[in-house]
């Protein structure tokens, strides 16, 4: 099978959705291929909906409904040709999808550090256990700590106890000091300052400690309790889950793949959205952690440039880069302090695919000799949680991506990639 | 559509609301989704996919990333 579409939307969180509605708007045939099994990425978790924060995008995603495609449970999983993708349904059925303009909207996921215990069941991402109740997980009377960084702390901490859980908690790394100065700036900011009270009037009884993080997790099958430290005074707490999220990573694999520059950590891109590939925009966190606003921004600006509305896109550039300076502020006020790098012991599982201890690590020097070594990044996740763990413990920067970016079936390998690439070659030596 | 789904895990019946993913009715069960290389039960990290730790056997296909996959009625899902 193989579908063709003028643009394609790698992603459909914020920054996908309003890329594709501003490009079907603009009368252009459009699909949004996404992992998830349902529309909204990870902050719209529950989909586009009639009221509320999305009842805008809903209806502007109704109305042009017809020429939008939205492939729901596909991971892109190769780049064999130019204009080409190699996907793969949830039932494991491969396909190609060509497209004339792509835009990535890979979203992030979250920073996780590893310490004592944090592989036992029930410690998760803070924005992990909250996308667990919001698919069906009662957490109704349990006693739950959020911990980490960044501002979603607080609001997993709002949701949580919405949803009946007793939150004992809340635990940031981030120094007094330093958040002071994130709500001196955001008091600048209307919508973002009534949010915040929202969510501290919503999380005012729930104890909200600064400079303060976990150091370990015990249980024997699954969590018990965990170890917290704040300066030099350290305790412990009984608890049945732990929220413990290290603000957020960008996704920037399949920008990777597509031969797209990469600065900082993110995929780089000019004024109108476009990567260093022509052809090829990329908007929302993979371009830098700003939040759904910039998301949204970013999103609608990529799609009218992909659609060729270049004077339409150019009225969101000065919301842009207001948006912009807010995540600036929002990376120094989360940068994560040095101490957390002492966290870990020599028995703490660094790589969870391959359970490969610190220890292991330490001889050596780089992300690829660990690898090559001690299998450390060589299963599944393909070093998605153990390489910014590396990269902060140790200042390692992972190789370049190779295909398959996810993993992938053989069938999806063989029936495709290989015959791509075949054909390629022929080409190549016809010529 | 109803509103529960019955599945079974690891051999027992579970209850779930619909449209709740697979990793929430292993969590609700108590049952691990997968038991590491050293031998150690692991679950869900990540919740979106990335981490494949919620990964297990669903219906005899092992691999399945729970967190990604909505349950259905008389799905049979197992520890992997």
């Amino acid at each position: 099978m193989s579908l063709s579409f003028e643009i394609v939307v790698a992603g459909g969180g914020p920054a996908g959705i309003a890329a594709a509605i501003v490009a079907a708007e603009s009368g252009k045939r459009v699909a949004i291929v996404d992992d998830n099994p349902r529309l909204g990425g990870q902050i719209w978790r529950g989909g586009l909906t009639p009221s509320g924060e999305t009842k805008e995008w809903h209806k502007r995603l109704e109305a042009c409904a017809s020429l939008i495609t939205h492939l729901p449970g596909v991971r892109i999983v190769d780049h064999p040709a130019p204009r080409t993708l190699v996907a793969e349904a949830a039932d494991g059925v491969a396909f190609t999808i060509e497209y004339g303009k792509l835009i990535l909207a890979t979203g992030a996921r979250e920073g996780f550090l590893p310490f004592p215990g944090w592989t036992l069941p029930n410690v998760m991402g803070a924005g992990a256990l909250q996308a667990m109740v919001k698919s069906g997980l009662s957490v109704e009377g349990k006693r739950v700590v959020v911990a980490g960084t960044g501002p979603l702390l607080m609001a997993v901490a709002a949701y949580l106890r919405h949803a009946g859980a007793k939150v004992l908690m809340v635990c940031e790394q981030a120094s007094l000091g330093r958040l002071a100065r994130f709500g001196m700036t955001l008091a600048r900011d209307r919508d973002k300052l009534l949010q915040t009270l929202r969510y501290g009037r919503e999380t005012i009884s729930i104890p909200f400690r600064t400079s303060c993080w976990p150091v370990a997790a015990s249980g024997a099958e699954k969590l018990t309790g965990i170890t917290l430290r704040q300066r030099r005074r350290q305790w412990q707490l009984a608890c049945d889950y732990l929220a413990c999220g290290f603000h957020l990573v960008p996704n920037t694999e399949l920008a990777s793949l597509l031969g797209c520059r990469l600065q900082d950590g993110f995929v780089a891109v000019d004024e109108t959205q476009s990567t260093s590939v022509p052809d090829v925009y990329c908007a929302g966190e993979a371009t830098g952690i700003g939040g759904v606003e910039l998301s949204l921004l970013e999103g609608q600006i990529a799609g009218l440039a992909a659609a060729g509305r270049h004077d339409q896109s150019r009225t969101h550039f000065r919301a842009r880069s207001r948006a912009q300076g807010f995540a600036s502020t929002l990376a120094q006020t989360f940068a994560l302090r040095s101490e957390l790098r002492s966290i870990p012991t020599p028995e703490t599982i660094v790589c969870r695919c391959e359970d490969v201890p610190l220890r292991d690590l330490l001889q050596h020097t780089s992300w690829r000799s660990a690898k090559l070594h001690t299998r450390c990044g060589m299963g599944p996740c393909q070093g998605r949680i153990c390489g910014a763990a590396t990269h902060f413990l140790f200042g390692w920067n992972q190789d370049s991506v190779r295909p398959p970016v996810f993993p992938a079936r053989v069938s999806t390998l063989a029936h495709f990639t290989h015959k791509l690439r075949d054909n390629d070659f022929e080409a190549k030596e016809t010529q | 559509m109803p509103e529960t789904i019955s599945l079974t895990v690891n051999g027992n019946r579970i209850t779930v609301p619909s449209g709740a993913t697979v990793a929430v009715a292993m969590m609700s069960a108590s049952a691990p989704c997968r038991v590491s290389v050293s031998g150690k039960p692991r679950g869900p990290l990540c919740g979106m996919g990335i981490c494949f730790e919620c990964r297990a056997v669903i219906d005899g296909v092992p691999h399945r990333r729970t967190c990604q996959i909505l349950c259905e009625p008389g799905m049979d899902v197992c520890t992997q």
